[in-house]
């Protein structure tokens, strides 16, 4: 880090590297014609609704979620995939520029599925060039020519030797082969963030331990700063300095992994430890219902419909029910660093654990609604504790 | 008496390249009521076993070795019988549940269908009995009438489970029932499952990659590897304390939070999966195990006794080495 690498490193460790603002992306439904004269603007799926988020330089940062909570859109956001409808993205503290490229340069992502990404027309060496070519390096900052910055990639993207994958196809190698080769593009441009959105969970159990090793060792090696996209709190643990948990489009809890897994402040984050699946975990509560519904967000506190501290009366005796059901919140700091967006925590601030812990205790097998009426819209407001107490 | 009981099953799959042994010698007994957990990664031929219990390989795949249900064996039955067993005697709940149901035909006719194709009952008996079966699984009985896609992915797996339960099967085949839907759902997904293996006495084959969700649901594990089986016992025992290095490697994969080995510690394998018509001498796992020794190259090692019901396809495993080495020689 100190000493005077050609990528012109200025930031120390821990700085804001990739700062999102009050970041809003919505998906419009169709509309037909006539619908749309008389003014029907259509469904609309709030997928991030206000999300802010600091990645500091150096740092694994995991975001958590169920399916549709706005994990991937807030990704894809960040690298300029996809049109936002407010909000400021800044790199190294200034705003993105119109032309992405240089910026593009120094964040880069890699995708889910790696039999995907790749071209299967392409071999090895040209998918790999092609970052190269399309940003007009054609000498490494030393001199290099292409073709040593390709096989340097690869072989620390631990394809070794690597020349002996130059000339090979997507569908001659692995899955984990695979997803290597979409880290070496990655790598090729020498970012300085990299984000990746599920990178493991379309590999085989055994290949997944090692490309997370390996994204540990670059980040040790390179000094990058990971983000990672995940489903799987479990991974999280494994290599996350900071998590973020996300639900209908906004981080409900961030912060150390320790404290926000082993901790945690928000009923959400709870569920989700809930369901990680261990010996006898199947007798623990589990949060009924169907992943929410971006198109349809409940007032107040998002998650009020399914939350087990609103349905165990817990909310009721500390005397912040009607909150929960009528007053939207943001994130407050409760720990230093230990960030909440609940109104239980924001009432009893770091007890709410307890508390929570106690209200899912008193609720037992189910938390939530009943499953029965789920997709009938227990995010959008069926009464809690209609079914759920018993 | 075992409810499924494969005996030294070889399965063989016809390509034009050769012949693809994908299972190479599986012995599997399922008791009444038991769970078997059935693990492996991609191509160690789990799947291919469920495959072949129902007989549902591609027709020219070679399977020997004996399979018998119910104490009827399978692979000699005549095809009429055959069907009547598809169902009745086991049913299989596959893996990706929004490419198993028919798009036009309303969810409640397919589950009836199963029932009155196998004359359980008549028309209206039928439909009266989709109804409590979509309630058995936690669904409303005016479900019966929507069509696939106006269900979810959770709900849509529910139908296949109603499915697989409609003509009474004393074995239920789960092939990665849960890997395509979220965190949540499937958690919801497996407590249903086992609450009603419980309730039902069902007993049932449960395959998937992920062992921490076979050690949920499972009462003995059987860990597979390059088509055999590898290690086997207690569901717990073998999660917590592995005997093969390969199944130690596949519960790492899935860490439990607030377990301080893993934590900035990923822990994998190197290597992959070998290729079915490759495999290594000896052990076949030996080319990727940390614990290799000179040995595993050359001996193939049986499944050895490796404590109270368990045994496992190591030469590591106490006593199994030296009497290895003497067979060897």
């Amino acid at each position: 880090m100190s000493s005077p690498t050609p990528r012109g490193t200025k930031l120390a460790k821990g700085a804001t590297i990739l700062e999102v603002e009050d970041l809003h992306v919505t998906f419009k439904g169709r509309v037909g014609l006539l619908a749309g004269l008389r003014g029907n603007k259509g469904t609309q799926s709030r997928a991030v609704d206000g999300v802010n988020l600091q990645v500091r330089k150096g740092e694994v940062l995991a975001i958590a979620g169920e399916s549709g909570c706005g994990k991937t859109t807030t990704a894809r956001a960040i690298m300029g995939l996809q049109p936002v409808d407010a909000g400021t993205i800044r790199y190294e503290g200034k705003p993105l520029p119109r032309n992405l490229k240089p910026y593009l340069r120094k964040v880069q992502m890699v995708f889910q599925d790696p039999t995907g990404t790749l071209n299967p027309r392409q071999t090895i060496y040209e998918i790999i060039a092609e970052g190269l070519r399309i940003h007009g390096i054609d000498r490494g900052p030393g001199g290099e020519p292409e073709e040593q910055l390709v096989a340097q990639a690869l072989s620390r993207a631990g394809l070794r030797p690597p020349d002996r994958f130059f000339l090979r196809y997507p569908h001659e190698l692995s899955g984990g082969q695979r997803q290597r080769v979409v880290i070496a593009g990655a790598l090729v441009l020498e970012p300085e963030v990299i984000v990746a959105d599920e990178p493991v969970s379309n590999l085989d159990a055994s290949v997944r331990g090692e490309i997370l090793q390996l994204l540990m060792k670059l980040r040790a090696d390179l000094d990058l700063t990971i983000v990672i996209v995940t489903h799987d709190l479990g991974l999280a643990w494994t290599v996350a300095d900071r998590v973020a948990v996300m639900y209908l489009g906004r981080i409900v809890e961030i912060g150390p992994a320790e404290d926000v897994l082993l901790r945690p402040l928000h009923p959400y984050t709870k569920a989700l430890l809930d369901v990680v699946p261990e010996a006898g975990g199947l007798e623990r509560p589990i949060l009924t219902g169907e992943p929410p519904d971006p198109t349809k967000i409940p007032p107040g506190c998002r998650f009020h419909p399914r939350c087990p501290v609103v349905v165990s009366g817990k909310a009721a005796e500390l005397g912040i029910e009607a909150a929960c059901r009528g007053e939207d919140l943001g994130l407050d700091e409760i720990n230093p660093g230990h960030l909440s967006a609940c109104h239980a925590s924001r009432r009893l601030g770091a007890r709410a654990h307890e508390a929570i812990v106690e209200a899912v205790a008193a609720i037992g097998r189910e938390a939530g609604s009943d499953p029965g009426t789920d997709a009938d819209g227990s995010p959008d407001g069926t009464p809690p504790g209609s079914s759920a107490a018993t | 008496m075992s409810v499924l009981s494969l005996k030294d099953v070889h399965i063989t799959y016809h390509t034009a390249a050769g012949g693809v042994p994908a299972v190479r010698g599986v012995d599997i007994e399922v008791a009444k009521g038991e769970v078997l957990g059935l693990a492996g990664e991609s191509g160690c031929g789990k799947s291919t076993i469920a495959g072949a219990i129902l007989r549902l390989l591609p027709s020219k795949t070679k399977v020997e070795g004996s399979i018998t249900l119910d104490g009827e064996d399978i692979l000699s039955m005549k095809l009429g019988r055959l069907r009547a067993v598809r169902w009745t005697g086991a049913s299989i709940v596959f893996q990706g549940a929004m490419h198993a149901l028919n798009p036009v035909q309303r969810v409640g006719d397919q589950i009836g269908e199963a029932i009155t194709v196998h004359n359980q009952a008549g028309e209206r008996e039928a439909k009266v009995r989709v109804g409590s079966l979509l309630e058995q699984v936690g669904l409303p009985t005016r479900r019966a009438a929507d069509y696939p896609h106006e269900l979810s992915g959770g709900q849509k797996q529910r139908v296949m489970i109603a499915m697989a339960l409609a003509c009474n099967p004393s074995l239920i085949i789960a092939d990665e029932p849960t890997t395509a839907l979220d965190v949540m759902v499937q958690a919801q997904v497996l407590r249903l499952m086992k609450d009603l293996q419980r309730d039902l006495g069902l007993s049932m084959v449960f395959i998937t990659h992920d062992l921490s969700v076979l050690v949920e649901t499972s009462d003995r594990l059987a860990i597979m590897y390059a088509g055999k089986i590898v290690e086997e016992g207690p569901a717990t025992a073998v999660f917590e304390d592995p005997k093969h290095p390969y199944t130690a490697a596949l519960a790492a994969a899935f860490p439990q939070i607030g377990d301080l080995r893993f934590r900035g510690n990923p822990t994998g394998l190197g290597g992959d999966p070998p290729d079915p018509q490759e495999i290594p001498s000896g052990c076949p796992f030996h080319p990727r195990c940390p614990a290799a020794f000179a040995d595993c190259q050359r001996t193939v090692p049986e499944l050895y006794t490796a404590g109270a019901g368990r045994r496992a396809a190591c030469l590591l495993v106490e006593g199994a080495h030296t009497g290895a080495a003497e067979v060897a020689e």
